[in-house]
């Protein structure tokens, strides 16, 4: 009896909270230790409570998908453009009416359609050990299938959502023969097959198992950071090359968020996405996660600043949504795991 | 009663009908892509996997378990409870404490270097991230399984038995053989097909080690390639081969149906182990013990230590508190479902029911982000349903009733973890000779009455360890928990993930550890009223 009480307690409760309040209720790709004190912040100023689940961008897109128009989520924030594409696609978000962000936000890193804006920016470069490398032997991404790095270079699983977007953007540059036949070459050159984070292929080079990997910036800069003398130790092992300077510019991705078709209180939702691009939070996450603001007037953080400025791929991000299918069909072809 | 229990049933299977049900979509042209390129991987790293915790967890688990019981020797007392304490961590964890440990550039390996002025490709190091190194993570955390149920079948063998295989002649090893292992062979298998399940259904460990099983290759399809029917299809294949195992399992064990004449269960002799014998049983016994949980505890604690100040803060106990809320309302509810079950299979004794209860218990084997699908299916097609009707009858929009509450996560653990609860109640259950239903029923006990006044007290103990593993199996549970949780709602499982996703292992330390200490709980609990039942 007592057990039969408690559930229905649970069920009324959780059932009350979420349908009473005008919250703004957020799917967030983002961890919970990397959006949460934010949130907290804004709840702060605006008296709106932000209530939160976590999970990965495809799990959520697939429970906005279930949940149809009851979905209680207003707002869906994922690390990655590509997964914004998708949610749009299936028509999980809607377009948006903000001037405020639109003047914020610059065209490449925004849907053209308005359904959804970048938050944050992450370039995924080279990087190379300092002693057994030199900045002039590299110069692209595409470089990179040449025989002369056989067993050098280290790389994360075709898994993981930033190779995928990586590759797409290789595809709209070019096509999808071209980047295949690229694949093949790159996949011959790995100096173990992938595995772990891209932390993980920074300690690599670090360790001398490979001389180069592509990872994603703040890693890096969160390791030179870092309370762990192993992993500041890592770090400075290794230094950053800005790939295809002179051609169409380093890959970069964003980090995003856009307002679901089935939100009950879009208005909120857009505060809380205007807020997340305003100066406030955009130096938290250049200070705190050491990502690129997306905005050019706030400051990087002084690790990433040290880095230099680079030229970024100008592609728009929808592109990466569009050829993501064709991206890890490539990476099964070429045996990349 | 048999209505409503056959409705419970088809309740419970609804999500693995669901994913079944997959089969008669029309097939994607997805197929022909997977078949050239990755599903050859699958299935053979799958197997090589399922073969290789199988057989390690044997070894570990039936080794143990006989020597703690049928053997004396120094220490014997403390590794009875404390060989069960892997039980508590979850396979990702010590798989993410092994790599933080052993690999090329963790501590070992760079004190190695500095040592010998070594560099890269001047040594050999066993590789922790890679097929062997998941066979030996699963089967360290995994043995227990097989420990704990091949230990209660030692412990009820009759010392009878025993003395007469001893004075019929059968040196210590040959009573192993031919007595003890055979009698206890029912317990021993059940214990392996859970570990089997887990292995099958791990998706934390396989994932982090970059080794491509079928589990893996169903979430790529599924949520990577958004290709909904191939994924629910290479599900739908998967279930199938369990359900051929399980049969197979089942048919095997119906030649031989052992129930023990006597309910004595005092071992006043057991072997006394002599010199080199002794040593090898307390070198076997401290090795397991030091690899499967000291290391990873220690190592774990460092860990934790290091990162303390930001780590025990006060929404650390809310996750505790969900975590133990959300396991303790599932172990009772999974439970009391599995005896409901457990005894109709026992009156009942019909095909049909039978064959629909054996359905149930393929959640276990079906991997959390599958399980949390097939959930998610037909839970919001019941909720669209209902807020259509009451919007057209009353005008009342409804919404979502049952998706994104806590009802819809216990209802996914339970078609989960069905399984292991059944597994434990049918076991106490078998011990249960018929006969004694049979005077109870003589003596005018209605079925109801001989499940609450002979079976359950009977079968205390199983219930207590079927109510033990749910409970540690919920707390472990990570994939379906991520996808289903409703908002604010975390549990120490998810903190953990998170942060080790994000290679921040040591801030994931203290909530691994958090989880691993309350699992340390129940795990005790079970052992102290294991050493009580020894002694008693």
């Amino acid at each position: 009896m007592f057990i039969r009480q408690s559930i229905l307690l649970l069920l009324c409760s959780t059932l009350i909270s979420a349908a009473v309040h005008a919250d703004v209720n957020v799917y967030s790709a983002r961890k919970e230790a990397l959006i949460k004190p934010l949130l907290v912040k804004f709840t702060e100023k605006t008296g709106i409570k932000v209530n939160l689940v976590t999970g990965k961008a495809d799990t959520l897109i697939k429970r906005l998908e279930h949940e149809g128009k009851f979905s209680p989520a207003d707002l869906i924030i994922t690390t990655d453009a590509g997964r914004l594409f998708r949610a749009k696609s299936k028509q999980l978000v809607q377009p948006m009416q903000s001037d405020i962000l639109d003047a914020l936000i610059p065209e490449s890193y925004r849907d053209p359609e308005h359904s959804w804006y970048g938050l944050s920016v992450r370039a995924r470069p080279i990087i190379y050990h300092k002693d057994h490398v030199k900045p002039e032997q590299l110069s692209t991404y595409e470089d990179l299938a040449n025989p002369k790095w056989k067993q050098k270079i280290c790389i994360r699983s075709s898994n993981n959502i930033y190779n995928q977007s990586m590759l797409a953007s290789m595809i709209a540059a070019s096509s999808a023969e071209q980047t295949e036949q690229w694949a093949k070459g790159f996949v011959k050159n790995f100096a173990r097959p992938p595995k772990g984070g891209d932390r993980d292929q920074v300690k690599a080079v670090a360790a001398g198992l490979c001389d180069i990997a592509i990872v994603n910036t703040y890693y890096l800069a969160q390791m030179q950071h870092s309370k762990d003398k192993m992993q500041t130790l890592a770090a400075n092992k290794v230094a950053i090359f800005w790939p295809n300077q002179n051609d169409r510019g380093s890959h970069v991705n964003i980090s995003g968020a856009a307002i679901t078709t089935s939100s009950k209180h879009p208005k909120e939702a857009l505060k809380l996405l205007e807020y997340l691009a305003g100066d406030d939070a955009q130096s938290w996450y250049a200070n705190t996660n050491q990502e690129y603001p997306i905005r050019n007037n706030i400051k990087a953080s002084d690790i990433l600043t040290s880095w230099g400025t680079f030229k970024a791929d100008q592609l728009n991000l929808s592109e990466l949504g569009k050829r993501n299918a064709d991206a890890v069909k490539i990476m099964d072809r070429a045996g990349w795991r | 009663m048999r209505f409503s229990l056959s409705l419970l049933v088809l309740i419970i299977i609804l999500p693995i009908l669901v994913i079944l049900a997959y089969l008669f979509t029309p097939s994607s042209a997805v197929w022909q892509h997977l078949y050239d390129t990755v599903l050859g991987t699958y299935v053979t790293q799958s197997a090589i996997l399922m073969v290789g915790v199988g057989f390690g967890s044997l070894v570990l688990g039936i080794t143990s378990a006989w020597l703690t019981t049928l053997c004396d020797f120094p220490l014997r007392r403390f590794f009875t409870w404390s060989l069960l304490l892997p039980m508590a961590i979850p396979a990702y964890i010590i798989a993410y404490t092994y790599t933080g440990f052993l690999d090329f550039a963790g501590p070992v390996q760079t004190v190695l270097r500095e040592l010998f002025n070594w560099s890269y490709g001047d040594y050999w190091f066993p590789e922790v991230r890679s097929l062997t190194g998941a066979v030996i993570m699963l089967s360290l955390v995994l043995y227990p399984y097989v420990y704990l149920l091949a230990r209660s079948a030692f412990l009820s063998q009759a010392d009878s038995v025993l003395e007469a295989s001893q004075s019929l002649g059968l040196s210590p090893w040959q009573s192993f053989k031919r007595v003890s292992l055979p009698l206890a062979r029912p317990a021993i298998i059940a214990g392996l097909s859970l570990v089997m399940m887990e292995t099958l259904a791990d998706f934390g460990t396989v994932q982090y080690f970059g080794v491509d099983t079928f589990t893996t290759g169903i979430y790529r399809t599924w949520f990577g390639l958004d290709e909904n029917s191939a994924a629910g299809q290479l599900s739908a294949i998967l279930l199938i081969f369990v359900f051929t195992l399980m049969i197979l399992e089942r048919w095997s064990r119906q030649q031989a149906r052992y129930h023990q004449t006597s309910q004595r269960v005092q071992h006043s002799k057991r072997y006394t182990l002599k010199s080199g014998s002794l040593f090898s049983a307390l070198l076997f016994c401290s090795l397991l013990l030091l690899f499967s949980f000291l290391i990873p505890v220690i190592l774990l604690s460092h860990w934790a230590w290091l990162t303390m100040d930001q780590a025990f803060d006060t929404e650390f106990l809310t996750l505790a508190g969900n975590s133990l809320l959300l396991a303790a309302i599932t172990a009772i509810t999974v439970v009391s479902i599995a005896v409901l079950l457990g005894y109709g299979l026992r009156i009942y004794k019909q095909k049909n029911f039978a064959f629909l209860v054996r359905l149930s218990t393929l959640g276990y084997a079906t991997p959390g982000v599958v399980v949390a699908v097939g959930v998610m299916i037909p839970l919001s097609w019941i909720d669209h349903r209902v807020d259509a009707f009451m919007d057209a009858t009353f005008g009342i929009s409804t919404g979502l009733l049952l998706s994104g509450t806590i009802f819809i996560l216990i209802f996914a653990y339970t078609v989960r973890f069905m399984s292991v609860a059944l597994q434990s109640v049918e076991s106490g259950l078998s011990k249960v000779r018929p006969s004694l239903d049979q005077a109870a029923q003589t003596l005018g006990c209605q079925p109801r009455q001989v499940l609450t006044r002979i079976h359950i007290p009977i079968m205390q103990g199983s219930l207590l360890t079927a109510l033990l593993i749910v409970f540690v199996d919920v707390m472990k549970e990570l994939p379906a928990t991520l996808i289903l949780r409703p908002f604010n709602f975390n549990t120490l499982a998810i903190r953990a993930y998170e942060l080790a996703s994000d290679e921040r292992l040591m801030e994931a330390a203290s909530s691994a550890l958090a989880i691993v200490a309350t699992g340390l709980i129940p795990v005790l609990i079970l052992s102290y009223s294991i050493s009580k039942q020894a002694r008693s």
